[in-house]
């Protein structure tokens, strides 16, 4: 075989190859979306009986559904703000004060990410009992924002392994008060990994089932809820919410991978 | 315009800044030079306010600093590290001082362009930091310093990450705009080199204590410590007893001989150093009246005009001697080593030094 030949055949198997990558990791959510549109009435649904956007409607009828979404939402939201609060002047404090046993607390925030989750949702769970806190929405906010924050924390702390203290110093220097300095360079500067450890929160939050499970009372949220009809058959219309769900993510990847936010940005300074 | 009182630092044990007393006088460039970790830095620090002191007090223009935070001193610092914000551009960078000071837009403007212009980096005001090479970084924290008008301006080895052409070009700049503003420039560097060409005066920092305060040439030529003689410049140092004196004129007896100096107030058998720079070293082939050292001729580089040569003394103690290029020393051969008596820089040795100079004694 000539040189030439070598390498095209070296280049199909690696395309053939990085489909296959790709055809495993969307095959599954390419059988979601089409279970969509499918028009069966029978359980478990899977059997494809043409084309239907009746699911899309009787999503918008199934209350219950709908809440627990509206649900986890709410909690998703609310747990990110809280953890990436916390979870920012955690890290940034850790960073600036040396104290007795940092490291000790340093080491502590790795627990709640290695054990497992079931033992996170049953502490949680005991805890809420002794405390009497009502099971519900308060209590699955505190238990997502308890374990996004080391999240939060590690992602911002990244960021902080290459920052340079003495912007701040300059930022002083200049006739700028803490507050101002903080809010005018630390913020900004810390901004990208603020930001990440928002999104991871947000996404851990938005998919958890296990901590949940334990400290939902009777409050389902969208993933419980799921998990449920899962006994009967992934209906249909769960699809069609996990469609749009899917649709929406996509765009929002789409949004910030490609420079049309930063155009957008550029467009609207143009104007003001 | 800037005192320094009695200042102390400690981290914890760690003594960093020692009973330091430090007079900047108004419009002048003074250069703390020392090693690093000297406590240098950490002087600097405490007079633009990052760092309080653990007691002392420093004065600006008369009125003492210590409880004012750094945003409400009238002094700005140039940070070795640049320390440009790197979400703002040049222009907004170098404006901010003026901005928290609530000057009218259109001044910031005016004087914000003009100052550019002045650090030579017109056209320049919409760059990002990220868009700057290492010195256009310097001169932009340079301007965001300057633009304030500060009683002083502290500069924290502001050359240090520059290559060498560009600090030799940085080093000229800084001192055209020093006297061009008439501004107290406060500097802090390890380069000897850059101390000496730019600096009024040095004051030299050794282990958190200061060593000597003078003109640069008074510290190059009239060292008072032995710490100075060895850190400015290469210098021949020899510690021994004083054995005679007559006149202004010093006889020491060294590990390998006996040597000449020339000073006053000294008493004999008092320890002290001589230090003799190599420049200031002159052999012959017969001996000198009053020099007992001989040594053999080891090494000569001829580095263009200047012929450098090593005499290793009996005793194994290295000679350095620089002249300008002429007859060559005989290699291998014996030299008598001396210089005229008033070349050589007799130093009182302090307390700590005191005991190398009796076993250097005892060994001889």
């Amino acid at each position: 075989m000539c040189r030439q030949t070598k390498e095209k055949c070296a280049h199909n198997a690696g395309a053939v190859y990085c489909g296959l990558i790709y055809a495993f990791l969307f095959l599954p959510i390419v059988v979601i979306v089409i279970n969509s549109f499918n028009a069966t009435n029978t359980k478990p649904y899977l059997t494809w009986k043409g084309f239907t956007l009746d699911w899309y409607g009787k999503l918008f009828q199934n209350s219950a559904l709908l809440d627990s979404f509206q649900n986890t939402i709410f909690i998703a939201v609310t747990s990110t703000l809280l953890s990436t609060f916390i979870g920012t002047l955690a890290a940034v404090g850790m960073y600036k004060y040396k104290f007795r046993g940092k490291n000790i607390i340093d080491g502590l925030l790795y627990i709640p990410v290695v054990i497992p989750e079931i033992v996170l949702g049953i502490s949680l769970l005991t805890l809420f009992t002794n405390t009497n806190i009502p099971r519900g929405l308060l209590s699955l906010v505190l238990a997502h924002t308890t374990f996004c924050i080391p999240f939060v924390i590690f992602n911002i702390r990244a960021r902080l392994d290459g920052y340079d203290k003495s912007i701040e110093e300059a930022f002083m220097d200049l006739g700028a008060n803490r507050l101002t300095t903080f809010l005018r360079i630390t913020l900004p500067v810390l901004a990208p990994g603020i930001g990440g450890g928002a999104l991871l929160a947000f996404t851990l939050s938005i998919d958890d089932v296990i901590v949940s499970y334990f400290t939902n009372g009777l409050t389902m949220t969208f993933p419980l809820k799921v998990m449920e009809s899962i006994k009967s058959g992934v209906s249909p219309d769960v699809n069609a919410l996990s469609t749009l769900i899917l649709l929406a993510t996509m765009v929002i990847v789409i949004l910030t991978q490609s420079n049309l936010l930063k155009n957008l940005r550029k467009v609207l300074k143009r104007q003001s | 315009m800037v005192q320094i009182r009695n200042v102390n630092k400690s981290y914890g044990s760690n003594h960093v800044v020692k009973n330091l007393s430090l007079d900047v006088y108004e419009g002048e460039f003074l250069t703390i030079l020392g090693s690093s970790g000297c406590g240098k830095t950490t002087t600097l620090r405490m007079v633009a306010g990052f760092e309080q002191p653990t007691s002392g007090e420093i004065l600006v223009q008369g009125e003492n600093i210590a409880n004012k935070e750094p945003y409400e001193r009238d002094v700005n610092t140039v940070f070795q590290s640049y320390a440009l914000f790197p979400h703002m551009t040049v222009f907004d960078s170098v404006a901010y001082g003026l901005k928290m000071k609530k000057v009218p837009k259109k001044e910031i403007h005016t004087r914000v362009l003009e100052m550019l212009e002045l650090v030579q980096l017109g056209g320049f005001e919409k760059r990002m930091p990220a868009q700057l090479s290492g010195g256009q970084k310097q001169r932009v924290a340079i301007a965001r310093a300057l633009i304030n008008h500060p009683k002083v301006l502290l500069l924290d080895e502001p050359l240090g990450a520059l290559d060498l052409k560009l600090r030799k070009q940085m080093q000229l700049e800084l001192k055209r705009l020093q006297q061009k503003l008439n501004i107290t420039f406060l500097y802090v560097t390890h380069d000897q080199e850059e101390a000496l060409s730019m600096s009024d005066r040095i004051a030299v920092m050794h282990d958190g204590a200061l060593e000597q305060v003078g003109k640069p040439k008074e510290i190059y030529e009239a060292p008072q410590s032995k710490f100075v003689a060895t850190f400015i410049g290469e210098t021949n140092l020899f510690e021994g007893v004083v054995r005679g004196l007559r006149d202004h004129l010093v006889s020491i007896a060294v590990e390998s001989g006996t040597i000449l100096g020339s000073g006053e107030g000294f008493a004999e058998n008092e320890m002290i150093a001589v230090s003799v720079r190599p420049e200031r070293m002159q052999y012959s082939l017969t001996p000198v009246e009053g020099f007992t050292i001989e040594g053999i001729v080891k090494e000569q580089v001829y580095v263009g005009s200047v012929l450098k040569s090593i005499i290793v003394l009996q005793n194994g103690y290295e000679v350095k001697l620089e002249r300008l290029a002429g007859e060559m020393l005989p290699i291998n051969g014996t030299v008598y080593p001396y210089w005229e008596p008033k070349d050589a820089r007799l130093i009182h040795p302090r307390d700590q030094e005191f005991f190398s100079a009796v076993e250097n004694v005892k060994m001889a």
